[in-house]
């Protein structure tokens, strides 16, 4: 079944120079496990194919329950220089949230997550 | 080694302002509300220097966060009366002046002898900038590796980030209100407690604790409620929301709370949100005074709006200082036209087709010309999803050059796309776009030898 990321995920974005880094953290502890295998560092980067120029790097905080994400080339040079609405990355945060994973259906019962509506 | 009765004693340092614009209520509000011992505030973002610079070019009594001024006035009571100490960044590139502004506020409100404020120099390295390249000090681009010599005549300002120890210094000396420059964000709440509890320059994981100490609340009530995306619409009462309290024990374990009677909430999401804020290697959080590691952050429930901090580790601080350097880059501007239905999506999308091929035609030449449709796509651009026709979208159109007269016609195109365009167009009320010389941010590392800081108590 689905699943999607923000039903089972916070998150908060901000910037550093041209790099924009996304927190992840999952809504139950144990959802964490799970999450931090799917958001492999090769997921998020073909997730923001497209909307930034450079590499994606990955963390892992499991004493947060929390995976951090910096996107590289995220904002057309950097805060002050970006043309963007969103120039310091603030809502790159919800941006990653949109992902939906395509979860078997045992695993998804086992752990509880909920089944993304139609 | 036996308990000390002082073992438990904890000391209450306050966030009251999370950057250069925040509420102004909030300083006033976190000494009045509740018990606290001292006011951190919060004034500099990375380009807010170069901002102060320009202000101290045009007045050289200037250059400082005036902001401050007006949070010292609200709360001199707590100072003078309940010995509430204050620590800022707010002297920007003019701490002395920003200092003396202070003492003018105490001195008119008869509190003259009360306050002594201690100022902390050293961290502007825009005199010596020549000096310091020329002695082999490259200052070198962080992330692209350039030498600084590719935009020094361009140069606004250069500040290093300095750390805890001056801060610690002033509050040895009796300072009760203390005002430096660039000073990290963190060191703001770290040195209290380091002065507070006597915490040694190499105890790194007490240090390292009072860094993500002031991490988490150096954002002001963007760990207690604000910004917060974790069961948003449950989180009570925003319009009175309390900032949050570090309550810190000399052990280094700290729980960070809210005044009573405040909105907002503080929880572990709530927490855990601002811990990731802005985050890059959490193993290596680095700053002047230690390298903290977010990997080792524990928190726990503690009650209604408490969450215990413990666990924290540090180690040794580099050798080095970043540097904060800005410099001029170019012209910008973003103008905006709001369609409404039927269609809007498809008459802001001829919109600007019309614009793009007039300034094609004028020969204008951009680094960037960006095209947004807010509404449908601004914020997450390919990643957006179209849930129906949109009922009015804002057409936002934004261009850059190193020209300011190609940036300045630019404006004057957007308004005439109202009657010389496609229809139902409207929203233009704000006039002429606004052209913004962009300054833009160096980031570059120095040998903490290079950077001598030193401290003034004035009274």
């Amino acid at each position: 079944m689905k699943v999607r990321l923000v039903d089972i995920a916070h998150a908060r974005s901000g910037d550093k120079g041209d790099t924009a880094n996304v927190g992840v953290i999952a809504l139950k502890p144990e959802w964490y496990p799970f999450i931090s295998e799917r958001l492999t560092r090769d997921r998020v980067r073909a997730h923001f194919a497209g909307v930034i120029t450079g590499d994606v790097e990955r963390f892992a905080l499991p004493n947060l329950n929390a995976l951090n994400f910096l996107l590289h080339g995220a904002l057309d040079g950097g805060g002050t220089l970006s043309l963007k609405t969103d120039a310091q990355g603030k809502v790159f945060s919800t941006a990653l949230l949109r992902m939906v994973l395509d979860v078997p259906d045992d695993e998804a019962r086992t752990l509880g997550l909920p089944a993304a509506r139609p | 080694m036996s308990a000390s009765p002082k073992a438990d004693r904890i000391v209450r340092v306050a966030s009251g302002q999370g950057f250069w614009g925040d509420w102004l209520e909030a300083p006033r509000r976190q000494v009045e509300g509740g018990p606290v011992d001292y006011l951190m505030l919060d004034y500099l973002a990375e380009v807010t220097m170069s901002i102060l610079q320009k202000q101290k070019e045009r007045d050289p009594a200037m250059g400082y966060a005036r902001d401050f001024i007006g949070a010292m006035e609200s709360v001199l009571p707590a100072v003078v009366d309940r010995g509430v100490k204050v620590i800022a960044n707010a002297g920007g590139v003019n701490p002395v002046s920003c200092a003396h502004a202070v003492l003018e506020v105490a001195r008119q409100a008869g509190a003259a002898g009360k306050v002594k404020v201690g100022v902390v120099t050293g961290d502007d390295l825009l005199p010596r900038l020549d000096e310091l390249i020329a002695s082999g000090h490259g200052l070198t681009h962080m992330e692209t590796g350039e030498p600084l010599s590719a935009v020094r005549d361009r140069v606004l300002s250069a500040n290093a980030y300095i750390g805890s120890t001056p801060i610690v210094e002033a509050l040895a000396r009796g300072a009760n209100v203390v005002v430096t420059g660039r000073s990290t964000d963190t060191a703001l709440t770290m040195a209290p407690l380091r002065h507070e509890f006597g915490w040694g320059a190499t105890e790194w994981d007490k240090l390292a604790a009072g860094i993500i100490a002031g991490h988490i609340i150096e954002c002001g009530a963007q760990c207690s409620g604000g910004n917060c995306l974790y069961d948003w619409r449950n989180i009570p009462d925003l319009a009175n929301i309390g900032y949050p309290i570090v309550e810190a024990r000399a052990d280094g374990t700290f729980t960070v709370v809210k005044h009573p009677n405040t909105g907002g909430r503080i929880n572990v999401p709530s927490v855990t949100e601002q811990c990731v804020y802005e985050m890059g290697d959490p193993h290596s959080y680095i700053t002047p005074d230690v390298v903290a590691d977010f990997t080792t952050i524990h928190l726990a429930a503690d009650g209604p709006d408490r969450v215990r901090v413990y666990g924290i580790k540090g180690r040794p601080a580099t050798d080095k200082l970043k540097v904060s350097i800005a410099y001029r880059a170019g012209f910008k501007a973003v103008g905006t036209l709001v369609y409404a239905w039927p269609d809007a999506m498809d008459k802001a999308q001829l919109a600007d087709r019309v614009l793009r091929e007039r300034l094609d035609r004028m020969g204008l030449r951009f680094d960037q010309l960006l095209t947004e449709f807010v509404g449908v796509n601004a914020t997450h651009g390919p990643l957006a999803v179209s849930s129906g026709e949109a009922q009015e979208v804002q057409l936002r159109v934004g261009v850059r050059s190193p020209d300011r007269k190609a940036v300045e016609r630019f404006t004057r195109e957007i308004a005439p796309l109202v009657l010389n365009g496609p229809p139902s167009v409207t929203g233009f009320a704000g006039g002429r776009p606004k052209v913004e010389e962009i300054v833009a941010y160096w980031p570059a590392l120095v040998d903490k030898s290079v950077v001598q800081t030193s401290v003034e108590v004035l009274s």
